[in-house]
């Protein structure tokens, strides 16, 4: 057993450091340090910052963008963009549809969609939920049918994350009802340019425009954007989901958001001292912080142990105890903002509360999802039982 | 960064393991050996001594085979697993090591050589009633007379206090400060009364009457230092202990899941249970990184003693927290079985229960890093 990183590995995270912190756009860090929403422009702007210097893909082929690290590398990446308050790069074109088709694409659906998709001049979205297949996503109804080489699709997709600002959006179709629900299902890439697609908002108890509907209606879809063969979507979306899984656990983000946390704390005036001071306070942040120094550690043994390829066993956990403390950070800055966290609906101009206290209540409340998606935490439990314990 | 053990260490995990688990693979065979004085049996401490286990952590020079915290856990982890009930931690870890920072080198060679030959039960007398988890004593008092030192006052619990052979006692100093002697457990003026721990091993008060004592290492010396850092030596295998006896547990309950049935089907049709004992590994495997990180720590001899004392504050309020979960809810989702003596896992948890009062509950060790929150702005177990 081995504590420290080898000398190269030290000096991979430094360098990456140094770039994450002097590269990328001040603003767009400030946003994220003070738990803003950014703009379309920004995150466009991150992502082809990080794909200019390579950062932004290096988990895809070498041939299309990816650098071949580690899975060591990989995570001190991950982490160290969290920790400068870089957003990382768009989940959909980077972790999900960028994957799946250099696994599965064509050579011609490679050249046409993977160099824009790393460089976001696709941006792209995710159509797999509907309002009946949400966990038990196999269950989907939306229908592609035939017609001459190409497939007309109808139907409803939701929770479409960011489907207002989708040029493309990558999709699981049933292309065949009449056998075992996993088995006729295919995966389309539909340009929401396409006549009979329409994006309706949902609004969420944050108040924000995160998320969408999305409806199809007799939308033609060329045959060429099927990817993989017919009825084998199910394939593609488990490999992607998997995908989905690596890195859920967004334990730098939160580490940097519970030290933010404490200034926070010893800022506000409790009592004859700070919130701080407050001893049911600062147990609350000492558990927290050993919490996540657990996950850390646990986050490295997985990475560090599954070089041959092989999900470590303890990898089940990352998303599950990871989105628990996420939200449980949430949780305890809302707490210490105290009368500040009524301050929902101000903008910049009409309050006098520090943007922390008034962003408090909205990432307290969005957080909720974190335990929804990517796999429910319940999904997470059931795959703990069943793999795991033999249950 | 590597968290995998490398042959040498893995051979001895097969080794210890071998030995427990079979000494102990009947769990009647536990209940057997706890049941009389002294709570563990005779022949498995020799034998253990034979491997080197009874000198592990102490020089070569000491008697000792001179491995380190991360051999020292992986035996733990093994003792934890069949929770076996010889005195390895409290004795070996404990009561060794304090030896080991402390005493001369005649004292070291003698009392370790008898500890790691098992020929002599070593046993720390430092908890007082009155107190908790302190590195210091204040109800046992150490005068010097013309026959040299004297110790007056009641230290309780003594884990092994009625058999030991040689008493490692705390006292205050006349002087100030916390100074160690050495006592034979059956010198004048020591009365010990034993009793039984919650999980079967073996404590006692231990009464001193004047009783003559040998000032361990130099004379009128504060050795609260060395206390501290010893219980923290305790506490990082104590952690990984607890992660082996948790994970038995863990592993005794699905087995029970999988098998009972009620109502025509088997337990494990219950989401309601599987959900349960999906976060008990959960906190399982937490538990696990945080201890196995710590024996890292202080096997490094480049970190400091703060931060030695802090990884052992980490791990252990992890394990405890996780070992109250772990032990409650297998009993739970046992339902009565999980009540009888003769079922294991209420004893495993009535050993987790042992280890957590005996090194400080995690309550008590979160408060410690409370007072330090402001000092950092994050934890960073990379350094």
């Amino acid at each position: 057993m081995r504590l420290q990183l080898s000398e190269e590995d030290e000096a991979f995270r430094a360098e990456l450091r140094t770039f994450f912190t002097t590269e990328v756009d001040e603003g767009v860090r400030a946003t994220v340090r003070d738990r803003g929403e950014l703009t379309k422009d920004q995150i466009v702007a991150t992502h082809r910052t990080l794909n200019a210097a390579g950062l932004a893909v290096p988990h895809w082929p070498v041939e299309w963008g990816g650098k071949d690290w580690s899975p060591l590398r990989r995570h001190l990446w991950h982490e160290e963009m969290q920790r400068a308050c870089v957003p990382p790069p768009l989940a959909f074109n980077a972790s999900m549809i960028g994957p799946v088709i250099a696994a599965f694409g064509t050579q011609e659906q490679k050249e046409r969609f993977l160099p824009p998709t790393a460089n976001v001049d696709i941006f792209w979205s995710q159509g797999f939920s509907e309002p009946g297949a949400g966990s038990d996503l196999a269950s989907l109804r939306t229908a592609a049918v035939r017609d001459g080489d190409d497939w007309i699709v109808n139907g409803q997709k939701t929770w479409t994350t960011l489907g207002q600002w989708g040029d493309w959006i990558f999709t699981l179709v049933r292309t065949n009802p009449d056998v075992k629900k996993q088995a006729g299902i295919s995966m389309l890439l539909i340009d929401m340019r396409s006549p009979g697609v329409e994006v309706r908002p949902i609004e969420l108890i944050d108040g924000g425009h995160e998320v969408n509907e999305v409806w199809f209606t007799d939308v033609r879809v060329p045959g060429e954007n099927l990817v993989g063969e017919v009825d084998s979507g199910w394939t593609q979306a488990k490999f992607l989901l998997g995908n989905e899984r690596v890195g859920v656990a967004p334990v730098g983000a939160t580490k940097r958001v519970l030290a933010q946390a404490k200034e926070w704390a010893a800022a506000t005036r409790s009592g004859d001292g700070t919130l701080l001071d407050d001893p049911h306070v600062a147990v609350r942040i000492a558990e927290l912080e050993n919490e996540l120094m657990a996950l850390e550690l646990t986050a490295l043994r997985v990475v560090a142990n599954s070089a041959d390829g092989k999900p470590h066993p303890a990898s089940s956990v990352l998303k599950l105890r990871g989105t628990e403390l996420q939200q449980a950070v949430s949780e305890l800055v809302v707490d210490l903002a105290g009368p500040g966290a009524l301050a929902f609906g101000t903008g910049e101009a009409d309050s006098d509360l520090p943007v922390w206290a008034r962003r408090s209540t909205p990432t307290y409340l969005n957080l909720r999802k974190a335990s929804i998606y990517g796999g429910s935490n319940e999904v997470q439990r059931q795959i703990i039982a069943g793999t795991i314990l033999g249950l | 960064m590597d968290f995998e053990l490398d042959e040498e260490q893995q051979a001895l995990r097969e080794a210890a393991r071998s030995l427990l688990s079979k000494r102990y693979a009947d769990f009647e065979t536990r209940r057997g050996t706890v049941a009389d004085a002294p709570g563990f049996d005779r022949d498995t401490w020799s034998r253990m001594a034979e491997m080197g286990l009874l000198g592990l952590p102490f020089t070569e020079g000491d008697g000792g085979m001179g491995a380190g915290p991360v051999e020292v856990a992986v035996v733990a982890e093994e003792v934890g697993r069949v929770i076996a009930p010889e005195p390895f931690l409290t004795s070996v870890v404990l009561a060794g090591g304090l030896v080991a920072a402390t005493g001369t080198a005649e004292q070291r060679a003698e009392l370790l050589g008898g500890l790691a030959s098992g020929e002599s039960l070593v046993a720390l007398a430092h908890a007082e009633p009155g107190a908790r988890w302190t590195s210091t004593a204040a109800g046992v008092r150490a005068e010097q007379g013309d026959g040299g030192w004297r110790l007056t006052g009641v230290k309780e619990p003594v884990p092994q206090g009625a058999e030991a052979d040689v008493l490692v006692v705390s006292a205050a100093l006349p002087e100030g400060g916390t100074g160690l002697f050495t006592i034979a457990g059956d010198a004048d003026g020591v009365t010990r009364n034993g009793y039984r721990a919650p999980d079967g091993s073996r404590a006692a008060r231990v009464a001193l009457d004047g009783a003559v004592a040998t000032p361990l290492g130099e004379a009128g010396q504060d050795q609260a230092t060395a206390i501290a850092a010893a219980y923290d030596g305790a506490r990082v295998a104590a952690a990984q202990q607890a992660v082996g006896a948790m994970q038995v547990a863990l592993e005794t309950t699905a087995g029970y899941l999988n098998s009972r049935e009620q109502f025509g089907v088997p337990l494990k049709r219950f989401q309601a249970l599987t959900f349960r004992a999906a976060d008990l590994y959960v906190a399982v495997e937490l538990a696990r990184s945080l201890a196995l990180w710590a024996a890292m720590v202080h096997a490094d001899p480049d970190t400091s003693a703060e931060e030695r004392t802090t990884a052992a504050t980490r791990a252990w309020a992890q394990a405890s927290k996780a070992g109250r979960l772990v032990g409650q809810e297998a009993i739970q989702l046992h339902g009565g079985i999980g009540m009888t003596a003769e079922y294991s896992v209420g004893s495993y948890t009535a050993h987790l229960t042992t280890l957590d009062h005996l090194l400080g509950d995690a309550r008590h060790h979160l408060a410690r890093l409370a007072a330090t929150v402001g000092d950092h702005a994050e934890v960073d177990p990379l350094g």
